[in-house]
């Protein structure tokens, strides 16, 4: 459904996405993962024919982002990183007036965006700039299905939305996905990234890696041990000064720890600690999260 | 088409929510008319007039009485010595001194000629001269009257007549520049404004991305404001013709038809800023920089072309306002037709055709 070839794009001074090359089958939910500046946006422009890549091709739907941008206009729909609605007209307003300018209309598709427009019905006289966050991203969400597209791109849809309304915007993605419709979706929070059907971690303008959440962390090997104390901050130092230790995080209230060598056992590394003089400690080993490799991923591409 | 419909009423919504918006488009032109119509004025009215009459005869006070009754001055006081012209001057409330030598009637009478002195204060040069002549006017209407049986030596008396403005009212020069000066400002400047607007809301993101095309957008966002320029242009010529009494010789329906071509030629001047500015701020500084002040200075509004310097001459040729107004005065008040303005709209409409070409050319279909 979507399909990029080898796309590089730069800004002045910037690499911003390096010979980029991956697959989207239909009716998948794909997340696009990595911190600020890894590309995320721009390689979203690029297909949404935003932008024009200096380099590859893409497509979406057997169209190409270049040539046939006029066709990929109509069968795409799309929710900009930022809010991008009319903040002076009201809900209704911004709905009704997508749907005229897809040439459609908000009964015509009612169907698709009910679940979600029906949550924010009671408010559709409110102006979308008074919205709350959740609901905004409701009504964006609204706009963006009016047209009843085949692929939906979503750049950073839960950033800034309560943790509430972000659970239930992945169950309304979900949902989607059911109807048939393709999502990529990015995302800078590592937990959402087990709700997709395949993750690409992308940092630096450059994927690291592509395959199913799960896969992502089975694929993990490394031993991970987890340690507390009441001096956190501490504790980290300690632990990056002992030359056992490759890698030592924050996780929470944890520290995630990988030790150099394979096999390092959490008595061990407890027993060390306590050379140090930490109090009240916990240290036990566990099974990495996805942040955990992507951690891990990041340093070894640093390397 | 329905398209099309549906962005123009939500470019309404805009306008009718934003009271800066709203206040822009009717308040500013309104309130702009008013104050240069009254308050900017090179007419003399009420000057205040000191006198210093060493001869305190009826001539001096017929003379004095004419003045006064001319409506162009009134009597501040009388002066008792010429140490008070200076002091009173000072005071700056005094703009013209009148000094009649003494025994100003027998001298008339024996000689033939008496001296009168007319001391005008020139820190405002365009003041002074104006009350200089206005006064020495006046005293020659009186002698030449009263004094007919005198038997002057032989005299020219040139008959001087001012036609299309017999009253040298300055508001018949103010109106249609005026006009010119707030369509501009309005059409161009709100349209830029309007369209930056979505760039830097990120709006724009969206309305590319949608099946619009980008024709359909820019006539989306010109007719609103096109719509409403044409009700400020009726509006300023109500107000230019009833309120201060601009006489409207020629045609109402030439002069609609010039202004929505004046108008039409703002804004699409106002989509080509947009098209070359990436936020308000900078569409706000253009619109200003680039279309206020040169309308103002260069367009012969206030400052005669004929007496630039050639340069600036020259390019007061680019100003779309110099041939608008034009225009307008020819219809307003010679009452010319269409034949006598073609030229003059044929630059206009020029204009806007080539803003319009380079408007869409460089209108993007894309972000960068």
């Amino acid at each position: 459904m979507i399909r990029v070839n080898n796309i590089s794009k730069s800004y002045k001074d910037v690499q911003a996405l390096q010979r980029i090359s991956f697959e989207v089958q239909e009716g998948e939910l794909f997340g696009l993962i990595g911190p600020d500046g890894a590309g995320k946006t721009t390689l979203m422009r690029i297909l949404m024919t935003l932008l024009l890549p200096d380099e590859g091709q893409a497509a979406m739907h057997g169209l190409d982002v270049v040539r046939d941008y006029k066709e990929i206009r109509q069968l795409v729909g799309y929710m900009p990183g930022r809010f991008s609605l009319y903040q002076d007209l009201s809900v209704e307003e911004n709905l009704a007036f997508f749907a005229t300018v897809f040439g459609t209309s908000i009964e015509e598709n009612y169907a698709l965006i009910k679940d979600i427009y029906q949550q924010i019905e009671p408010f559709k006289k409110r102006l979308a700039g008074k919205l709350s966050g959740g609901m905004k991203q409701k009504l964006a969400l609204s706009c963006a299905l009016i047209h009843k597209p085949k692929i939906l791109v979503l750049d950073e849809p839960t950033t800034g939305v309560d943790a509430v309304s972000r659970k239930e915007f992945w169950d309304m993605l979900k949902k989607l996905q059911t109807q048939g419709i393709t999502i990529l979706v990015s995302t800078p929070y590592m937990d959402e990234a087990g709700l997709c059907d395949r993750v690409a971690l992308m940092q630096k303008g450059e994927i690291l890696r592509i395959d199913p959440p799960e896969q992502i962390v089975a694929n993990y090997t490394r031993t991970l041990l987890a340690a507390r104390s009441t001096e956190m901050h501490r504790l980290i130092l300690d632990l990056r000064e002992w030359d056992s230790i490759d890698t030592a995080y924050a996780f929470g209230q944890f520290a995630h720890v990988t030790p150099k060598k394979e096999g390092l056992t959490a008595y061990e590394l407890e027993r060390y600690l306590k050379t140090k003089n930490h109090q009240q400690l916990q240290v036990h080993q566990i099974a990495p999260g996805i942040e955990d490799v992507f951690m891990a991923l990041i340093v070894g591409n640093e390397e | 088409m329905k398209r099309f419909w549906g962005f123009v009423k939500k470019e309404f919504f805009h306008i009718f929510r934003d009271v800066r918006t709203m206040i822009i488009l009717f308040g500013i032109p309104i309130a702009q008319l008013m104050l240069f119509g009254t308050v900017i004025t090179n007419e003399i009215k009420d000057a205040h007039l000191a006198i210093y009459d060493q001869s305190k005869d009826e001539v001096t006070q017929e003379i004095t009485a004419k003045l006064l009754s001319s409506g162009y001055f009134i009597l501040d006081q009388y002066l008792e010595s010429t140490e008070d012209v200076e002091a009173i001057f000072r005071k700056g409330k005094v703009k013209e001194v009148l000094v009649f030598e003494p025994n100003f009637a027998q001298t008339l009478e024996k000689e033939g000629k008496a001296n009168v002195q007319v001391i005008a204060d020139a820190s405002d040069p365009n003041m002074g001269k104006l009350l200089a002549s206005y006064t020495s006017g006046i005293i020659n209407d009186y002698i030449l009257k009263e004094m007919g049986e005198l038997a002057l030596p032989m005299q020219l008396e040139p008959e001087v007549r001012m036609f299309y403005n017999e009253g040298l009212r300055s508001v018949y020069m103010f109106v249609p520049g005026i006009m010119a000066m707030i369509l501009m400002l309005i059409s161009a400047m709100m349209t830029s404004i309007s369209i930056t607007r979505e760039k830097e809301l990120g709006t724009m993101e969206i309305l590319l991305v949608s099946p619009l095309r980008p024709v359909q957008i820019i006539l989306g966002k010109v007719a609103p404001y096109l719509a409403l320029s044409i009700i400020n242009a009726l509006v300023i010529l109500l107000i230019g013709h009833w309120v201060f009494g601009v006489p409207i010789a020629g045609s109402w329906v030439l002069l609609m038809a010039e202004s929505i071509l004046f108008i039409l030629m703002a804004l699409c001047l106002g989509i080509l800023i947009s098209t070359v500015s990436k936020n308000q701020m900078v569409a706000m500084f253009i619109s200003m920089i680039a279309l206020m002040l040169p309308t103002i200075l260069l367009s012969g509004f206030i400052f005669p072309i004929e007496n630039m310097p050639v340069p600036l001459q020259i390019i007061s040729h680019l100003m779309p306002p110099r041939w608008f107004i034009v225009i307008l005065k020819n219809v307003m008040l010679k009452g010319t037709g269409f034949l006598y303005v073609w030229k003059e709209t044929l630059i206009l409409l020029g204009m806007a055709v080539v803003f319009t070409a380079i408007a869409v050319r460089k209108f993007k279909m894309r972000l960068e």
